[in-house]
């Protein structure tokens, strides 16, 4: 294992600001002063460690995860995959991966969404995985619809699925959401919009993948994400100063 | 022309949204569906140290309770030692460190029961005082914000501790600070997040 080294800086003009006056919920959520930049210690470089003890094969499967036996949530049968990787183009293996969306009508099992789009029975719109020795991972589900929200009183979101990713540090946690190419939607979108870069936005649609679709099954998209990299101890960094 | 430097770049952050418990937390969206759900017990039955409980609100800029934020907490053990291949030393059997809390849909109250961490290392030898590391999404936020959350009853520590001190600003140091309690003979501590405005909580670009 390598001496501890720290990630390298993130790019702050690749994310999202904090404030954008069109994604409104963020206009009261959004600190006003500066963030403190810290050079990391052990806090920041170490992170939460998950195991396949911590999921199961099915977790990955959203078509029969929350399905009654014998049956199969509704919609346009799709697989997600890809690799997680580091800005050093590394893989990441072993680091756990979570998704949530809303069903093939738009609508998602949770208490508070009350879109007239109805439930499906058979979906509940979660699933986690962990990525094997290559950083690659898969899911199976629906394409997601999709829905209104209370933005703009016409706004609709594009299709998309929530992906959570952890790293093998705190400093690499990262939450953001996958698109689907070819969505006309993405382009009027607020919260796509938050990001600056259009370089930046088009890493989150996620490729139509006909070689790896099944024939006759499910269409498939590529979605690779990447985590922030990690600096060579190309010098002692004194992080334990000893 | 130059060569090009072959990086990649990060994959751009999105909010989490308002549905976040699904993906997250299930069961707080009214729906069981995993065998175990992740991030609730961080000390694990094994964890030394002190235990202790840890509550809080996250405010927005017009100062209303946010009900909608997941929050994770990152630590060490009673002794300072990541439960992490790279940090030198052994924690408990079950000790994860990690926890994964939600604020209450009605109240915005959220908390969660761990031990009292111990002094990690610090950076160029200078020891940290006790700290959780903690992340917050929401609705509303672009990119998760890091915070650290540190003991008022750990006043010479916080005094000598690297981090709070690059904080220029004295009085911000103390929206990082959590206040002791007793409640019914166990310990307390209250630590409420001000997004934005009066008394903004420091946040880290770690």
């Amino acid at each position: 294992m390598s001496k501890p080294a720290e990630f390298f800086q993130r790019d702050r003009e690749w994310h999202p600001p904090a404030f954008s006056q069109d994604y409104k919920t963020s206009v009261a959520r959004s600190p006003q002063n500066a963030l403190i930049s810290l050079e990391q210690t052990v806090s920041e470089i170490t992170g939460p460690r998950f195991g396949h003890g911590d999921v199961t094969e099915m977790d990955r499967d959203l078509l029969h995860n929350y399905a009654k036996p014998g049956e199969c949530a509704i919609g346009e049968r799709i697989i997600v995959h890809g690799r997680v990787l580091d800005e050093n183009a590394r893989p990441v293996p072993n680091t756990l991966v979570e998704i949530w969306q809303a069903n093939a009508g738009g609508r998602y099992r949770h208490k508070k969404d009350a879109y007239l789009a109805p439930i499906d029975p058979n979906f509940g719109g979660c699933g986690r995985t962990i990525t094997d020795e290559n950083g690659y991972y898969y899911f199976r589900s629906v394409k997601p619809g999709a829905y209104p929200w209370r933005n703009w009183v016409n706004n609709w979101r594009p299709a998309h699925i929530h992906v959570s990713v952890f790293g093998t540090a705190f400093a690499q946690r990262l939450i953001t959401q996958l698109y689907f190419e070819g969505d006309p939607l993405i382009a009027k979108c607020p919260i796509v919009n938050t990001i600056p870069d259009q370089a930046a936005r088009g890493q989150l649609i996620a490729a139509l993948d006909m070689n790896a679709s099944v024939p006759l099954d499910s269409i498939a998209y590529k979605f690779d994400i990447v985590l922030r990299g990690r600096r060579s101890t190309l010098f002692e960094n004194r992080m334990e100063g000893n | 022309m130059v060569q090009k430097l072959d990086y990649l770049k990060e994959t751009p952050s999105q909010t989490a949204g308002p549905y976040v418990h699904i993906g997250l937390a299930p069961g707080a969206a009214g729906f069981d569906i995993y065998e175990r759900e992740l991030g609730r017990d961080i000390a694990g039955p094994n964890a030394k140290g002190e235990r202790i409980r840890i509550e809080g609100l996250v405010i927005d800029g017009t100062g209303s309770p946010v009900k909608d934020v997941m929050l994770e907490a990152w630590q060490a053990n009673a002794e300072g030692i990541y439960p992490h291949p790279e940090q030198a030393g052994e924690t408990e059997e079950g000790f994860k460190g990690w926890g994964r809390v939600i604020t209450d849909f009605d109240t915005g109250e959220w908390g969660f029961d761990t031990i009292k961490p111990g002094r990690a290392m610090g950076r160029n030898g200078h020891l940290m005082a006790p700290h959780i590391s903690l992340w917050i999404v929401a609705r509303g936020i672009n990119v998760g914000l890091n915070t650290r959350l540190y003991f008022d009853d750990e006043a010479e520590a916080n005094a000598t501790d690297p981090v709070l001190n690059v904080i220029e600003w004295e009085n911000r140091r103390a929206t990082l600070i959590a206040k002791r309690e007793m409640r019914d003979g166990a310990p307390v501590y209250r630590f409420d997040i001000t997004l934005q405005g009066d008394n903004e909580t420091v946040f880290f670009d770690i």
